[in-house]
């Protein structure tokens, strides 16, 4: 299939990303060859397969909702690039 | 006696017979790392000094009885995207640079337990995606065979430390062959467990149904120990099973009379280096002397097995890595207004060309209009390859194949043509796609000195006969003894 740098514009935006504009062609080039390559799976047989989500065959594991607590909030806040108080920060989303 | 030449299994001996101390051990692979790092590059956050400490503080509690593990004061080296409380784990991303986890992962737990000493944590990789550690936010490792060459990837750094003695013994993760195709690469022994054998809590994702984590180690009986300390069903990984312990090292018999060994041919066809080949075919000669039984046949899944591999991984990868949004941990940009600014421009400052290449083809893949071409085929195909292996299963212990097609190449080769660098995993991810185990152990070298990788895959939790296969083929071949790495060429 062939892609349009429209459409590779328009993913980059679904997976959150900006492409530089002396970006876009080598992600183009590189993307239709990758593509070209993974067509490869149009021509195995699989009429009537199942498709295969896992390597094992668990099902539904399922454990007693009981709350454990994480202690160490300091250590989960450390990382945050900007905290108030207890909380991340993030900059105001209702305009 | 030079320490760092043991294995972990001699080192015990050596220690029990109080030959020598904790501290000796540490003491020599921390001047080890001091004399090769600069060449080989293979750390990411060493731990030198905390680790000298550590092997004191372990020595005064061993001396008076407080500790029982036989591995107490064995260190070990951690690929960078295992979490480690308090330590940086970077997965070799700018995104991540200044993480440090505020826990463990189960695998780290366990290591803690027996006591060992964390000598680093080990390049990689960018979130475990290459095969030759040049997608490394932070340096590039030279493989220590010849510094020109890569080590592999992703675990490079873990394979190079490995091999050149800095670290006995190292964890990495595997998610489409990043512990076989470097432990190929760099001479040393590489295991990747069953799927489900050992618990992924605190493995930084990546795909998470193919990712599993496993030892390099300098022979198979390490890695058979180490096996022994990091497998077992935990709470925290709903897809780790439930399975009685078993010791692993009991598997290794020396022995494979009437082993079944097949040879599937498409591992052995025009992609694959001749000089490769030559060794393999010796390989195959020693095990049947050795009193196995080998027959060539068929895997026709093998033509699909790459392609379905990146669709599946991306998809993955694409929806693993979108926690990554600049608000509770990692790279937030300096550029924003707005939180859909932080979100973007975070992500796109934040993540290497590699990275973000892989997230827009797993994106694509899933998107409306190409799921049902692409991922849902990938899936099906999955089953196909799953069949495939069940029915090579009936007939044969243990699969041989090469570990990769070509021996360690140069550094820069293939960084800028990623399909190409693609096809160095074509004889490792059929493994990750149906979840077994695999085993890369060196079997020789090529005419300029580079080490050649043999894989044996086993069914589904057979990690006992791969091992003892590989083993077998260990004692008769002596690699070690033969070959060592000579830290040639990196004049650049």
């Amino acid at each position: 299939m062939k892609v349009s740098k429209e459409e590779l514009i328009h993913i980059a935006k679904l997976a959150n990303l900006n492409l530089k504009e002396e970006e876009i062609d080598t992600y183009l080039l590189h993307l239709q060859d990758i593509l070209n390559f993974a067509n490869i799976v149009n021509n195995a047989k699989v009429e009537g397969l199942e498709e295969t989500i896992g390597a094992n065959d668990n099902y539904n594991v399922f454990r007693k909702d009981e709350v454990k607590v994480f202690e160490n909030n300091e250590g989960l806040l450390q990382n945050a690039p900007e905290k108030e108080r207890n909380m991340f920060k993030i900059p105001k989303v209702i305009q | 006696m030079d320490i760092t030449k043991l294995t972990v299994h001699e080192l015990q001996e050596k220690l029990s017979k109080k030959e020598i101390s904790i501290t000796d051990i540490t003491k020599a692979y921390v001047d080890n790392i001091e004399k090769y790092e600069k060449d080989v590059q293979a750390f990411i956050t060493p731990l030198s000094e905390e680790a000298l400490e550590k092997a004191k503080e372990l020595e005064a509690k061993v001396e008076a009885g407080e500790i029982k593990s036989n591995l107490a004061g064995i260190p070990i080296g951690i690929k960078d995207n295992i979490c480690t409380k308090g330590i940086k784990t970077t997965c070799a991303s700018k995104m991540l640079e200044n993480f440090i986890s505020p826990y463990n992962a189960t695998v780290m737990e366990k290591i803690n337990d027996e006591n060992m000493i964390n000598l680093g944590k080990l390049n990689m990789d960018e979130f475990a995606m290459g095969a030759s550690t040049e997608y490394s936010y932070f340096q590039k490792t030279r493989n220590p065979w010849n510094l020109n060459t890569v080590p592999g990837g992703s675990s490079g750094g873990v394979a190079a430390a490995v091999a050149a003695n800095m670290v006995p013994w190292a964890l990495g993760s595997d998610t489409g062959g990043s512990i076989r195709q470097p432990a190929s690469f760099c001479g040393v022994v590489g295991l990747k467990p069953t799927y489900g054998l050992v618990s992924r809590y605190g493995l930084v994702a990546f795909a998470s149904s193919l990712d599993q984590i496993g030892p390099i180690t300098k022979d198979v009986k390490d890695a058979a120990i180490l096996l022994n300390v990091i497998a077992g069903k935990d709470e925290k990984d709903t897809t780790s099973v439930n399975k009685e312990k078993v010791d692993y090292t009991k598997a290794l018999k020396n022995d494979v009379k009437g082993l079944k060994i097949g040879i599937p041919k498409e591992y052995f066809g025009d992609g694959i280096n001749s000089e490769v080949k030559a060794k393999l075919k010796e390989a195959i000669e020693t095990y049947k002397k050795l009193g196995a039984t080998v027959e060539e046949f068929s895997l026709g899944i093998a033509d699909y097995a790459l392609a379905t591999y990146y669709i599946i991984a991306c998809a993955e990868a694409s929806s693993n890595l979108g926690r990554f949004d600049g608000i509770r941990y990692g790279y937030r940009t300096e550029n924003y207004t707005n939180l859909k600014d932080i979100y973007r421009n975070s992500r796109s400052e934040g993540f290497g060309e590699e990275v973000k290449r892989r997230i827009i083809l797993g994106t694509y893949v899933l998107s409306s209009g190409y799921y049902d071409a692409y991922y849902k085929k990938a899936q099906q195909v999955r089953t196909l390859v799953k069949k495939e292996f069940d029915k090579a299963f009936e007939k044969y212990d243990v699969l041989l194949t090469p570990t990769s097609p070509t021996v360690a190449f140069e550094i820069g080769t293939k960084s800028n043509n990623p399909l190409e660098m693609y096809l160095a995993d074509i004889c490792t991810v059929s493994v990750n796609i149906a979840g077994l185990p695999g085993i890369s152990i060196p079997c020789g070298v090529d005419s300029k000195g580079m080490p050649i990788g043999m894989q044996l895959i086993g069914n589904k939790f057979m990690e006992e006969t791969i091992l003892n296969a590989a083993y077998t083929y260990e004692q008769e071949t002596k690699f070690r003894e033969n070959y060592q790495p000579t830290f040639k060429g990196g004049a650049n």
